[in-house]
């Protein structure tokens, strides 16, 4: 006991270790930011802090596999000190900043800045990801190892299709040389052309320009015939319609090491949100129709789809003031995917360990993390109250971007306490 | 059939009256009947030796053009004027917006000249509706074409002359030909003959030209215009823009011409006094043969007349119903 | 009050003013307008009477009201017709009631845009004084002074009666 506010004891709450494991009413030990003790163990020892998690869910910290920190940037949709704290509210501990920044992050040296910065500005953790090639270009490839070397999780194209199948094989190829995972969004540029919606009856209606669902499928289907090719471990970002779930899910039985990503938004919303023209539903990939939805919530179900991200996209206030097709995409999610999974819970459409296996474990893995709540384990871990209501607005949100999905109206789920490496970084009191 | 709840509050007041007219999309039957009913008292109007009526005399309709079209904004222009009304051009497309300002700029710089209505034309679909979110309260927004949108005023001068002709609209058989996919005239059509009462509904166009689920907007596809001219009522034809061409739509305008072009041969495969309508202008010898166009079955000048007795329906229901919401809003403010 | 307001006592005494009056003019050739509704059907009536040759003018003066600014337009507005050249006739304008004067006023706007006539008869059924205007008319059915609760409104057109009731 002589080394003082160091341990930590959660009670009373209900715990979801993400692997599947389900306990009612389990304590939880943390000391020098590890799980030390889990159950009656941790009853038993001392501790100098008890938080009290009566009516609450101990989970994993949350891990985002594709957030956008916006540093380095010019500052005005967001930086890694707002987007950070915004997450750590959200209940994330760890999330990986996609490499879209400006300048793109293509070197160490940008890297470098990321990471240090982060050690300076963020209460969590920050996985940066490498740009796949150079300024995100699709022609060069990056220097791959030294992004790995200067702290990258991943490689991955962020939003911006490698569009030449030579070039991007040749990627795969030498990211397999070192055993590099590659973090693609499937995407045929030349198809999607000037589109910014789900080609469908909405976009007709409202003449939008559309992306067809083979703008995805096609690149799905080419990166998969690449990867089978090459070997690489790839993981496909963001899905967004049934048939690439479907070709997914064929590769995984043929033993393609594959895996991937949905956006929390694709699970609950469809192309019917951008009626009225609301430009925050201009996301990238689109939101597609209400089977692609129910496809996709299948694919996290069956565990083809194993992450669901925050695509979290932070803008200041005047890039989604315009008519939809000349505003700039993505919602600002990091505070509300919680809500929005627990609303799917609440619908009966994911069970509680399904939605916390999908934002803690699963992404975790794709990482080769392990975080799970158990004795040894990094205490990366979330409290929050699944019954609790808040209410998403200006002053609420943390985050720069205050388009979040849902707006002004009661939303399920708050985060109590989130504990990165044992300290906690938020507390809702 | 589709329906947009979100426009529907949007452009209605309280108690049903026009305050914006932004798309056709979730107007009923009477409402439009009402706008036909009411131009057609324009229309006695324009016949006078005086064409002016008072309505809306002091009071300032600004046009409002990103997009130039000298056609539409003249005939917007003429019916403000006929309704009394101080106007003013702005043709947005060479001016400040091509240098960066942003479209919320431009709507403050605009407001604090005191307008009452907006007449708004954009290549963005949407843009008239994300502009009547943004306008102080009191401001009417008239949609004169957005993007692949709508041209909501275009479809109904084409519904009044089609009522002119052929009196309702039960029974009746419309094809829509040529470039759907970049038409926002044919989705107001498409709207406005189903909310009357249409029949039948059939777009003619080769799949490249066609929007993905247009059938969902209550139309019928067909390929061949030789089977989609039997027993129509009224033809529309589309204009054909160049372009469609270079974006690898079409490979040819004599093809496009030999296909889907309008002559005599074919147009008397629909029915007898089948209506030929076209939005203009026209392509003569591509979408149209000229005697076709200049035949008595054309009723293609028509329209520009009763373009102006549309306009000045809409823009004096429009300007009514913003009246009724000021007041409404008085009385709110006065009873608190 | 109701036997004060017999319809066809009120049409003879219009018919026998007005046969008087274009005497007294010399006008011989007038044309009839009424104002809707009820002063087309009573000019409809007058038009028989005096067997005139010209058609009937009807005129909705919806487009002319000078209250657009505070009730909006009329929803059920139908086009004026006015099947004859105005410009240097003698025009009857016809109307049921008269009160403020603004119907008058909005109608010889609307009239003066078909052309400038010769001269302008006006004639009404009944006149509740009130006026806001200096429009008065040349000859007139009753004068009637209304209580406060009271409105009058001239039904029709068959029959054509007058109702005079309590206002809620």
């Amino acid at each position: 006991m002589a080394t003082g506010h160091n341990s930590l004891r959660i009670v009373g709450g209900r715990l979801l270790d993400g692997l599947g494991g389900e306990y009612a009413t389990t304590s939880l030990l943390i000391r020098d930011g590890q799980v030390v003790a889990v159950g009656e163990d941790a009853d038993r020892a001392a501790a100098d802090q008890v938080i009290d998690a009566t009516g609450c869910v101990v989970s994993p910290g949350f891990v985002d596999l594709n957030c956008n920190l916006r540093e380095p940037g010019n500052g005005q949709k967001g930086k890694i000190a707002t987007e950070t704290r915004a997450a750590a509210k959200g209940g994330y501990t760890r999330v990986c900043a996609s490499p879209e920044t400006s300048p793109v992050n293509d070197s160490g040296a940008v890297t470098h800045l990321i990471v240090d910065n982060a050690a300076l500005d963020s209460p969590i953790q920050v996985s940066p990801l490498g740009a796949l090639t150079r300024g995100l270009e699709g022609e060069l490839l990056s220097d791959m190892a030294g992004l790995v070397a200067a702290g990258c999780a991943a490689l991955s194209n962020g939003s911006r299709p490698v569009a030449n199948a030579r070039i991007l094989r040749r990627c795969m190829a030498y990211a397999q040389t070192f055993g590099f995972t590659l973090m693609l969004t499937p995407l045929n540029q030349a198809l999607a052309a000037d589109g910014y919606a789900h080609e469908g009856r909405v976009a007709t209606r409202l003449g939008l320009l559309g992306i067809p669902e083979v703008a995805e499928t096609a690149a799905v289907m080419e990166m998969l015939l690449l990867a089978e090719d090459t070997g690489v471990r790839l993981h496909l970002s963001q899905l967004s319609t049934a048939r690439s779930v479907a070709m997914v899910a064929e590769a995984q039985r043929r033993g393609v090491a594959v895996t991937a990503d949905v956006a929390m938004q694709q699970l609950v919303f469809t192309e019917e949100a951008l009626a009225g023209y609301d430009s925050r539903f201009h996301v990238r990939p689109p939101l597609r129709t209400e089977a692609d939805r129910q496809a996709l919530l299948a694919g996290v179900r069956d565990g083809v789809i194993t992450a669901i991200v925050s695509a979290h996209q932070p803008h200041d206030s005047a890039a989604k003031q315009a008519p939809v097709g000349a505003t700039e995409p993505g919602l600002s999610t990091i505070e509300s995917v919680l809500s929005l999974g627990l609303k799917l819970v609440e619908a009966a459409e994911l069970t509680l360990p399904q939605l916390v296996a999908g934002i803690t474990t699963g992404p975790a893995r794709v990482l080769g993390i392990s975080n799970g709540l158990t004795a040894g384990a990094v205490a990366d871990v979330c409290v929050f109250d699944p019954a609790a209501r808040w209410s998403a607005d200006e002053t609420t949100l943390l985050s720069s971007g205050k388009h979040a999905p849902i707006l002004q109206q009661p939303l399920p789920g708050v985060v109590r306490h989130t504990l990165c490496r044992g300290q906690v970084v938020w507390s809702a009191d | 059939m589709t329906h947009d709840p979100y426009s529907h509050a949007l452009q209605l007041t309280a108690d049903g009256q026009l305050r914006h007219f932004l798309t056709l999309d979730g107007l009923g039957k009477d409402l439009l009947t009402d706008i036909l009913d009411t131009a057609d008292s324009f229309i006695e109007v324009g016949e006078r030796t005086i064409k002016n009526v008072p309505l809306l005399r002091g009071r300032t309709v600004v046009n409002l053009f990103f997009e130039s079209s000298t056609r539409t904004r003249s005939t917007f222009e003429l019916a403000a004027k006929r309704l009394s009304a101080d106007v003013l051009n702005l043709d947005i497309s060479t001016s400040a917006t091509s240098k960066g300002e942003s479209l919320s700029d431009t709507l403050l710089n605009l407001e604090a000249m005191a307008s009452d209505m907006f007449v708004v034309r954009h290549s963005q679909s949407g843009a008239p509706h994300f502009i009547a979110e943004s306008v102080t309260p009191g401001v009417a927004i008239i949609n004169a074409g957005d993007g692949r949108h709508a041209h909501p005023t275009q479809a109904m001068l084409d519904m009044l002359t089609i009522r002119q002709r052929k009196h309702n609209f039960e029974g009746l058989k419309v094809a829509i030909v040529g470039d759907i996919l970049h038409s926002r005239v044919a989705r107001s059509q498409i709207r406005a003959l189903n909310a009357l009462g249409a029949a039948e509904i059939r777009v003619i166009a080769p799949a490249t030209l066609l929007p993905s689920d247009i059938e969902a907007l209550g139309c019928r596809v067909e390929y061949n215009m030789v089977e989609g001219m039997r027993d129509l009522d009224v033809v529309i034809m589309l204009r054909l823009q160049r372009e469609r061409m270079a974006g690898a739509l079409l490979p040819s305008e004599r093809e496009f011409y030999r296909l889907y072009g309008l002559s005599q041969d074919k147009l008397a495969l629909a029915n007898p006094g089948c209506l030929v309508m076209h939005p203009g202008p026209i392509n003569r010898g591509v979408e149209i043969e000229s005697a076709v166009a200049d035949g008595p079955q054309s009723v293609i000048l028509n329209q520009v007349t009763n373009g102006i007795a549309v306009r000045m329906a809409v823009m004096s229901m429009a300007m009514s119903g913003q009246v009724e919401e000021r007041s409404r809003l008085r009385q709110e403010s006065g009873a608190l | 009050m109701t036997a004060m307001l017999d319809i066809n006592r009120l049409l003879d005494d219009l018919e026998a003013g007005l046969r008087a009056r274009l005497e007294e003019r010399a006008i011989t050739a007038p044309v009839l307008i009424g104002i809707r509704t009820g002063g087309v059907w009573l000019a409809d009536i007058l038009h028989r009477r005096l067997a005139l040759a010209d058609p009937l003018g009807e005129l909705d003066i919806s487009f002319y009201r000078d209250d657009f600014s505070r009730i909006g337009l009329n929803p059920r507005v139908t086009p004026s017709r006015l099947p004859f050249a105005t410009e240097d006739r003698d025009i009857i304008l016809v109307d049921d009631v008269i009160m403020s004067g603004r119907t008058i006023r909005a109608a010889m706007n609307e009239i003066f845009d078909y052309g400038r006539p010769a001269s302008i008869t006006l004639v009404t059924l009944i006149d509740l004084g009130a006026r806001e205007l200096p429009v008065q008319p040349d000859i007139c059915g009753r004068t009637l002074t209304l209580a406060a609760h009271q409105r009058v409104k001239l039904r029709g057109p068959d029959p054509l009666h007058i109702e005079l009731r309590d206002a809620l």
